[in-house]
């Protein structure tokens, strides 16, 4: 029969898929990272066996027990049988999603730690923007009616607040590598998404909600990657697109330094 | 009870094929109804596969097909992401949730059972009319000023919520789209109400639960997801539209600033509430698509492999398992939203136990082959097909099922191979299935075996081509909704990829041809069919192919057996009708 051999064939091309890894994930640049990739090959490692030998044994029965006059075996089945499998499939699955409880408590139930450095994300139909509290370490106060894209305040930063004077205004996320950092994400319109594969990490940027967001890289993730919006927000969806640009501590207190200066 | 059957088939031609109250009919109304819409959906995807991998290469024909929104032949991304929302939404409701159910359910339910007609004539063709309303105000949306809308089929607010400032198609094409939506879940609605009688009170004598044909068990859980699902939906979509045209704020908050424009008067309502809203219809929306394919894929692989269903019961516990859990995990799909992380938890813990009834059905389908003899029609083939991409697009789910690993996947190719997989392409060869299989039965005619075998093969081929690279596109990191690929740096190494899988969607499409000229050519020149070809156990097929308008000429029919009785030892054929009071034996 043709279709066993086709079932066996697509089988193993698509295990050689994900055993040849051309198309793959880019290297992780966090301790979060890590254990996320270690969880995803454990459940590869499972799902892969689970889905080959399913895929084999469908094969194995469409060739062995085609139709040859005879008479077929007159079963309905076992129950005992159904208890195994049921129970072994049960047992798998749970633990397997126990075992990445961890990785989600590490984004989400742990709060940043206390000296994470504060940025706030403002994401808009189709642009991104980041604001650094500056030297004082203070957010200015905001006001909607004072948001002026053109006029280069996205944040609407009140400038008869002081605590805004140094307030940094970036269009893509600069952050020292090595450090905690915690995004405070806002989204003055419809629903984005601030995605960093590097990262592992992925969220949503919901208006009128205030979704903390933390994380530290390795502190030899200097580098610049990429951050795709990742929830459709609209026609220039696909073009949301900024960088997260990881810079030695030294090089970003520089940054800094010069830019909040420059606000001044 | 008596029933309009009782009197003479209606002769007018309006009365018997327009506004009919025949439930055979019916069926193949609401059948036709999905090829239809099945293959606008179908077009949709291959334009947007063309734009994707050359979305600057102009197409004379665009242009005069949307003159200002493909002016030049090149596609805007506002028209991709209305052809990518008309995509979902169409092949979700008009084609996946109306043939398996409404369609084939309509036809053979009551047959099944050994009844005359639904229980409610009157609301069952109520129902067909008006999903047919819903699919021309759905397609009346490309018609209007701005087009169709972009939100995709999940339609999130403020996306859907603000009106025309937040994209062209959001203005009056929204709105369109929400209607129809709302008119598509009053007649699922009435279809569920009408299945769930029809079940509970026509079964003829001897139709006990548990010697149904597992098709009646998946067409009544489906009936039941239906009427929970839609109700929601239909509250959620009424919602929308207040939002939209009164200005109340049930899911848009204060301090929108849209397009440079403050939005006021809004205030203290949550995009997140839509969301929970509508994937409490959506996540049972994926069983309503696939349950029905299972119910039929159980009854061709008893019949062809002419064995009794492994675990009858079994299946039976995990079709009602599936429904329960259903309602239970529709938070999966709200891993990234904001929600609290910790009923993510929760709803993990959950998808994983709906895993579990998925896998008793798969072990169960192969128990039933084991040891068989398996007769390789058409039918069978899709059948075989089925399980094989119910597994594979199952155990993508496990990745995604996990909110740790859902970090990176979601919203990425990752989801769109995953569900395109199994509620895309299993159920329909579910559908596929079930039409070569009861096509001799609904029109009295066999469809040719040869050109069958043939479109299977290519198309199962086709299928794993487009769908299969989408899963290393996601682990790439591909964002899903994207016009084009062109802006993000790390995209242009799966370019071709891209041109791998529209080059397989053209394949996969063109093949399709052969299904529509098998059909078509069938319908009027197929060989004859007799009563029963396949020798098959169930209640349509002791019945002429086509059956008569009150389907079992006047006659009560009883039940003696259960739905799958091949192969007895003892008795001379190998399978043994439901209604066959005394089998013949063969000599001691």
């Amino acid at each position: 029969m043709l279709l066993a051999p086709i079932i066996w064939a697509l089988a193993v091309a698509i295990v050689y898929f994900f055993v040849a890894k051309t198309w793959w994930f880019p290297p992780p640049i966090s301790q979060h990272g890590l254990d996320y990739d270690a969880q995803f090959n454990r459940t590869l490692v499972v799902v892969g066996i689970v889905f080959f030998l399913a895929q084999v044994a469908l094969g194995y029965v469409i060739a062995k027990f085609r139709n040859d006059g005879g008479r077929a075996t007159y079963s309905h089945g076992n129950n005992k049988m159904e208890s195994v499998w049921t129970s072994a499939t049960a047992l798998l699955f749970l633990s397997l999603v126990l075992m990445g409880t961890k990785i989600w408590a590490g984004v989400h139930f742990d709060d940043a730690p206390p000296d994470a450095i504060p940025i706030e994300v403002m994401a808009k139909q189709f642009a991104w923007n980041f604001r650094y509290p500056g030297l004082d370490g203070k957010f200015g106060h905001t006001d909607l009616k004072l948001v002026n894209d053109s006029a280069g305040n996205p944040f609407g930063i009140d400038d008869k607040d002081p605590a805004g004077k140094d307030d940094i205004v970036s269009a893509s996320l600069k952050i020292p590598a090595g450090k905690p950092i915690k995004l405070i994400l806002h989204s003055r319109d419809v629903i984005h998404n601030f995605f960093v594969r590097e990262l592992r990490m992925k969220q949503d940027i919901v208006p009128g909600m205030e979704i903390p967001l933390h994380f530290q890289t390795d502190p030899g993730a200097v580098g610049v990657y990429e951050v795709p919006c990742s929830e459709l927000c609209g026609l220039g969806h696909f073009q949301m697109r900024t960088t997260m640009q990881v810079m030695s501590p030294a090089d970003f207190d520089k940054w800094m330094q010069a830019a909040a200066l420059a606000q001044k | 009870m008596s029933s309009p059957h009782a009197a003479h088939a209606p002769q007018g031609f309006i009365r018997k094929y327009v506004f009919s109250l025949d439930h055979k009919v019916i069926g193949i109304q609401y059948y036709f109804l999905g090829l239809f819409s099945v293959l606008i959906g179908m077009s949709l995807s291959l334009l947007m596969r063309y734009h994707m991998v050359n979305p600057n290469v102009p197409v004379h024909w665009f242009a005069k097909l949307w003159p200002t929104a493909a002016a030049g032949g090149i596609m805007t991304p506002e028209l991709y992401l209305s052809l990518m929302t008309m995509h979902g939404t169409i092949m979700v409701f008009f084609v996946l949730t109306t043939v398996p159910q409404s369609g084939f359910g309509n036809y053979f339910l009551p047959i099944q059972i050994g009844a005359e007609d639904m229980a409610f004539p009157v609301l069952n063709m109520m129902s067909f009319w008006t999903t047919f309303v819903a699919l021309v105000v759905m397609v009346a949306a490309f018609f209007v000023q701005g087009g169709a809308p972009l939100a995709g089929w999940t339609a999130y607010p403020p996306l859907s919520a603000a009106g025309r400032i937040t994209g062209p198609g959001e203005g009056l094409g929204q709105t369109l789209w929400i209607i129809s939506i709302a008119i598509f879940c009053f007649a699922s609605l009435m279809g569920a109400i009408n299945f769930i009688a029809t079940l509970v009170d026509l079964r003829c004598k001897g139709m006990t639960l548990m010697r149904m044909p597992l098709t009646c068990w998946t067409w009544l859980v489906t009936a039941i997801l239906g009427l929970l699902g839609f109700a929601v939906l239909l509250a959620a979509g009424v919602l929308l539209i207040l939002d939209r045209e009164v200005g109340t704020s049930f899911f848009l908050p204060a301090g929108l600033l849209i397009n440079d424009k403050i939005i006021a008067g809004h205030s203290g309502g949550s995009p997140l509430l839509w969301q929970h809203l509508f994937w409490f219809f959506g996540h049972p929306e994926v069983y309503i698509a696939i349950l029905p394919g299972m119910g039929v894929t159980s009854q061709l692989l008893a019949t062809f492999a002419r064995k009794p269903i492994y675990g009858y019961k079994a299946m039976v516990y995990a079709i009602l398992s599936i429904g329960f859990l259903g309602f239970l995990v529709w938070g999966h799909h709200m891993f990234m939203s904001g929600m609290n992380p910790y009923s993510a938890m929760a709803f993990a813990t959950l998808t994983m136990c709906i895993g579990v009834p998925s896998a008793i059905k798969t072990f169960n389908w192969l128990g039933t082959l084991w040891g068989g003899k398996i007769h390789f029609t058409t039918a069978m083939l899709f059948a075989l097909g089925f399980v094989s991409l119910f597994v594979t697009g199952g155990v993508s789910g496990i990745f995604l099922g996990q909110p740790a690993l859902d970090l990176y996947f979601h919203d990425t190719y990752f989801v769109v191979g995953h569900f395109h997989m199994i509620m895309g392409v299993a159920a329909i060869f579910g559908m596929f299935g079930g039409t070569y299989f009861w096509f001799p039965k609904m029109f009295g005619r066999m469809m040719n075996e040869t050109i069958g075998k043939i479109h299977f093969y290519l198309t199962f081929i086709g299928v794993y081509a487009i769908f299969t690279p989408m899963h290393m596109l996601g682990i790439v990191g591909n964002p899903r909704r994207y016009a084009d690929f062109t802006n993000v740096e790390y995209l242009a190494p799966v370019i071709n990829v891209h041109q791998f899988m529209t080059y397989a969607a053209y394949f996969t499409a063109g093949v399709q041809l052969l299904f529509l000229v098998n059909l078509f050519w069938s319908l009027w020149k197929g060989k004859r069919a007799t009563e029963n070809p396949w020798n098959c156990t169930t209640l349509e097929w002791g019945i002429p192919s086509p059956p008569p308008f009150d389907n079992f000429a006047g006659v009560h029919p009883v039940v003696h057996h259960g739905a799958y009785e091949y192969s007895l030892p003892g008795v001379k054929e190998d399978f043994i009708m439901q209604t066959d009071p005394n089998p013949v034996r063969t000599e001691a």
